[in-house]
């Protein structure tokens, strides 16, 4: 399912629709119940075929190009570190293409979301590591970001 | 001025900094950590001190820093978040600042993996942009980023890293700008060996007026042969060296290949600081501090004005504060 990575235009409308839909039903997904364990499991299968999701619980996935940051060697999140080499692949892994340059080509391609790439992106929050982001978005069950951000 | 850092008194006055970076020792001697800095000292106006660079263990950055601050000297601490977790570091920063540390340079690090410990658990808590917005955090709102209130927050200089050598050439200079917007307020690049992409950078970085936010210091340093050329560039990561440079290397003998990369490097400096909106110069050298004394004297940067702390302390702070 990877190759789906490659079309962030239609993962930008999935992302659009899904969240629409989520939103009327906010009421009912609460974090800690039967709902959330479903929730994890679609998202393990669904984000993890097609994006090798790390369910760090706090998805930003349509703010870096639909290209998950938590796969790159050193989790960044706020862009490439400067150890890019020059043919584009990961200073940590020399087999591995960059993920942030992966991120900023898809990210163009993006109408909706694409700017967001810009963004300043607080700290992971590692409380949230294997619950579902959809739930986290709409009721999280703890505050995403530290007090003092 | 928040920070009452020599580094940032010389680049508001708008005078072309130096700065240089300290080998650090694999020893317990604070000597080793002197002999260094007294070469460097009155030819830069801060120093460097690396935080496990290339993921290889040396004398940690807070050490060499009190040291260096004990002696009078201006260090920049450089705090990478490879190998500590948000409260470590956020210890790290008073600490340092209580011990004189004026200036910071926050930097995501290189990948275990790059080092002589490969084995070692990589921590990347946080990365070069949230732990700038965590320094400002404490330093303008005087808090911690879990809220808590500090008595008295630290005084720092902020500092970031850019690559403008390695890929997506498009997207560094909006790095760079999100970093400035965490809290950067001075910036130093990798080893420059390419000017003409160093300008094409520059001239992006002037089209986001990003060179009037914060003050640019391009990184230069000799390299020592065209072997050691061949080297850095496979096993540093981010180091861009172009086959133009290891040809020119290669056309003269080995013996004089030394003299050929002070050359170029001083060479480098000089067309570097045509470029607007470039503040200065970084110069690294891997183990040979002598080279770089030689080359900032011969580039033309001397006198740097160096004054023991507490002159300084008298003279000048009420003129620039």
């Amino acid at each position: 399912m990877r190759f789906l990575q490659n079309h962030p235009l239609f993962l930008e409308k999935v992302y659009r629709s899904t969240s629409a839909l989520l939103r009327p039903l906010r009421r009912w997904l609460i974090p800690g119940g039967a709902v959330e364990r479903v929730f994890v499991e679609t998202e393990r299968l669904s984000k993890g075929a097609i994006f090798d999701c790390r369910m760090c619980g706090q998805c930003i996935l349509h703010s870096t190009g639909m290209t998950c940051p938590m796969t790159c060697p050193k989790t960044m999140r706020n862009g490439p570190c400067g150890g890019v080499r020059p043919d584009g692949h990961c200073e940590v892994f020399p087999s591995m293409p960059c993920v942030w340059l992966q991120a900023w080509e898809r990210s163009k391609a993006m109408p909706g979301y694409g700017e967001e790439i810009l963004i300043l992106q607080p700290p992971v929050n590692h409380r949230l590591k294997d619950t579902s982001a959809w739930i986290n978005d709409l009721n999280p069950p703890v505050p995403i970001l530290p007090k003092g951000w | 001025m928040r920070s009452g850092s020599r580094l940032e008194r010389v680049l508001r006055s708008g005078r072309f900094a130096v700065t240089a970076e300290l080998n650090p020792p694999d020893s317990a001697d604070p000597q080793a950590v002197y002999e260094r800095a007294l070469v460097l000292a009155g030819v830069c106006d801060a120093i460097n001190a690396t935080d496990a660079s290339g993921a290889n263990v040396h004398m940690s950055s807070v050490g060499i820093c009190a040291l260096l601050t004990r002696a009078g000297y201006e260090p920049i601490l450089q705090v990478s978040c490879r190998d500590k977790n948000r409260i470590a570091i956020q210890g790290d920063l008073l600490g340092a600042a209580a011990m004189g540390v004026r200036n910071v340079l926050c930097l995501t690090g290189d990948g275990v993996q790059a080092g002589d410990q490969p084995e070692a658990k990589p921590v990347f808590d946080l990365d070069s942009i949230t732990l700038l917005h965590t320094a400002r955090t404490m330093r303008d709102d005087g808090r911690f980023l879990s809220g808590r209130q500090l008595d008295v927050p630290p005084r720092l200089f902020l500092g970031a890293a850019d690559n403008p050598f390695a890929p997506p050439f498009d997207y560094r200079p909006l790095r760079l700008a999100k970093k400035i917007e965490a809290g950067a307020e001075f910036i130093q690049t990798q080893y420059c060996f390419d000017v003409p992409r160093l300008e094409e950078h520059m001239r992006s970085v002037r089209d986001l007026g990003l060179h009037t936010r914060a003050y640019i210091l391009v990184g230069v340093g000799p390299l020592r042969s065209a072997r050691v050329a061949e080297w850095m560039r496979t096993n540093i990561p981010g180091v861009v060296i172009p086959d133009e440079v290891i040809r020119r290397l290669k056309s003269v003998p080995d013996p004089k290949q030394c003299d050929e990369c002070k050359r170029i490097c001083i060479e480098i400096i000089q067309q570097v600081r045509e470029i607007e909106g470039v503040s200065g110069v970084h110069v690294m050298a891997y183990r040979q501090e002598e080279l770089v004394a030689e080359i900032i004297e011969e580039a033309g940067l001397l006198p740097r004005r160096w004054q023991p702390h507490y002159q300084r302390n008298l003279q000048t702070e009420e003129v620039f504060e």
